[in-house]
């Protein structure tokens, strides 16, 4: 399974405090969300595409995830446009497309890439147990990121029992038709994949009783600001406030 | 032969448990382990001894008998919680029992359960390490680690806690020879009791004292 293409890195971005990238990310998310201006969102989008240069990531990759993110939003551009009331530019048989409409999908255009674009920049540049930490730091509720933790860990444990149980149906010739029996097959794939999951977590849940947990959850590591994540915060924290000026 | 009383350190007694819609598993099973002893478990698949180490933990709860753990009888959850502190389990599957991103967290978080300040726990986390030859593995993932180094770690999360008995459920099933071998030096060179359970009767000869054969629900003495 491929996750954390991106984390390991030596660009600037790479190097920068994970906390500083969660906080930026996440302002500039909520102004990027609330701004309508078409100036504003062309300088944002700027700031991102400047941000995944700096973060020196393999372009390709980069926009296979957008492909997969605009997969979703090309659903919004076949509705948008016909359902949303306003001024009709043209029509297509019994359709009207509307000035609305189409200014609607633009805009979510935009601002979705544009999130997506400093997520991939800042976020995926960290390991994801490195942003556990930086979460737990940053004083987002345990529960919250001890889910996060979980899934991560066990995400990979759940994909590897997929994998086997693949590999025992292949071994023993099966191949995928459209008949009751690769249905019936499937489901039992499924089926137990579920309940292993949940005799998995079982079973974790009895280790960790084991060795004494009451419900706390530790970290041990501690993040330390250098001079460079101040002056970066900073520099983007200010760009940020500069948009909600604009 | 009598054993004197306050060296028993864990005592079954008539424990009977079964799962649901399954044929009764352990009948009035009675089982002791005492200071200093050393013992293997063998059985045949599915008999129960790995239930059998989860009752001892309260991790399953028997339907009859008493149990007496540190000379103290266990019945609920706080009872075990005491128990727990002094008993370490080692789980057959490594994977469930490492559940932290990293090795370090990982074996930091028993004893952080237990109290122990941040820079004891650093110390502790240094030495167990070392001391299973995993030198350099803190700041690994451990979903990035090979089946045998998820092993060790595990055990290593166990150790960290610096139990009196170690319950350990087929420790060497993944392991290689050395490291087989390397555990066996470790669990030899300490103060701590212990049983085994494990098909691997060379390395039960060389790290335990006596052996017991779990059959039909009961224990005896091979």
């Amino acid at each position: 399974m491929v996750i954390e293409e991106f984390s390991w890195g030596e660009s600037i971005l790479h190097k920068l405090d994970p906390r500083v990238k969660i906080i930026v990310v996440t302002l500039f998310s909520v102004v990027v969300a609330i701004s309508d201006k078409y100036s504003v969102l062309f300088l944002a989008l700027l700031f991102s595409l400047v941000l995944i240069i700096t973060a020196k990531l393999h372009l390709k990759q980069v926009l296979r995830r957008l492909l997969v993110v605009n997969g979703f939003i090309l659903i919004l551009w076949l509705f948008l446009p016909f359902t949303s009331p306003g001024k009709t530019i043209f029509s297509l048989g019994p359709l009207a497309v509307s000035r609305e409409g189409i200014n609607h999908a633009l805009l979510i255009s935009i601002k979705s890439n544009t999130i997506i674009l400093a997520s991939i920049a800042l976020l995926s540049t960290s390991p994801i147990f490195i942003l556990i930490h930086a979460l737990r730091h940053l004083y987002v509720p345990d529960k919250l990121v001890q889910l996060f933790g979980f899934c991560l860990r066990y995400l990979q444990v759940i994909h590897r029992e997929y994998v086997k149980m693949v590999n025992a149906m292949k071994i023993r010739n099966f191949k995928p038709q459209t008949n009751i029996h690769t249905y019936k097959t499937y489901a039992y794939l499924i089926g137990m994949l579920l309940i292993r999951s949940y005799d998995r977590s079982k079973r974790v849940y009895h280790a960790m009783l084991c060795r004494g947990f009451k419900g706390e959850y530790w970290t041990i590591d501690h993040f330390h600001l250098k001079k460079s994540d101040m002056v970066s915060a900073v520099l983007m924290l200010s760009l940020i406030g500069g948009l909600l000026v604009i | 032969m009598m054993k004197a009383k306050h060296n028993v350190l864990i005592n079954l007694k008539n424990i009977t448990f079964n799962y649901p819609a399954g044929t009764p598993l352990l009948d009035k099973l009675n089982f002791s382990l005492s200071k200093g002893e050393r013992i293997g478990l063998i059985g045949s698949n599915g008999c129960g001894k790995t239930t059998l180490f989860h009752i001892i933990m309260g991790l399953l709860k028997p339907l009859g008998g008493e149990m007496e753990i540190f000379s103290k009888p266990r019945t609920n959850e706080p009872d075990f919680q005491e128990v727990r502190e002094k008993i370490g389990l080692l789980f057959q599957d490594a994977d469930d029992q490492l559940f932290c991103p990293t090795v370090e967290e990982d074996v930091a978080f028993g004893p952080l359960n237990l109290r122990k300040s941040h820079d004891e726990t650093k110390i502790i986390v240094k030495e167990t390490l070392e001391n299973l030859g995993l030198t350099g593995f803190a700041r690994k993932v451990t979903y990035h680690l090979s089946g045998g180094e998820k092993k060790l770690v595990s055990l290593a999360t166990v150790l960290a806690m610096k139990p009196e008995v170690l319950l350990l459920d087929e420790p060497t099933t993944v392991l290689d020879d050395s490291t087989t071998e390397r555990i066996g030096k470790i669990l030899n060179n300490s103060d701590m009791s212990y049983a085994i359970i494990s098909h691997d009767l060379a390395f039960l000869k060389k790290t335990t004292k006596y052996l017991y054969r779990l059959n039909q629900g009961q224990i005896q003495k091979v």
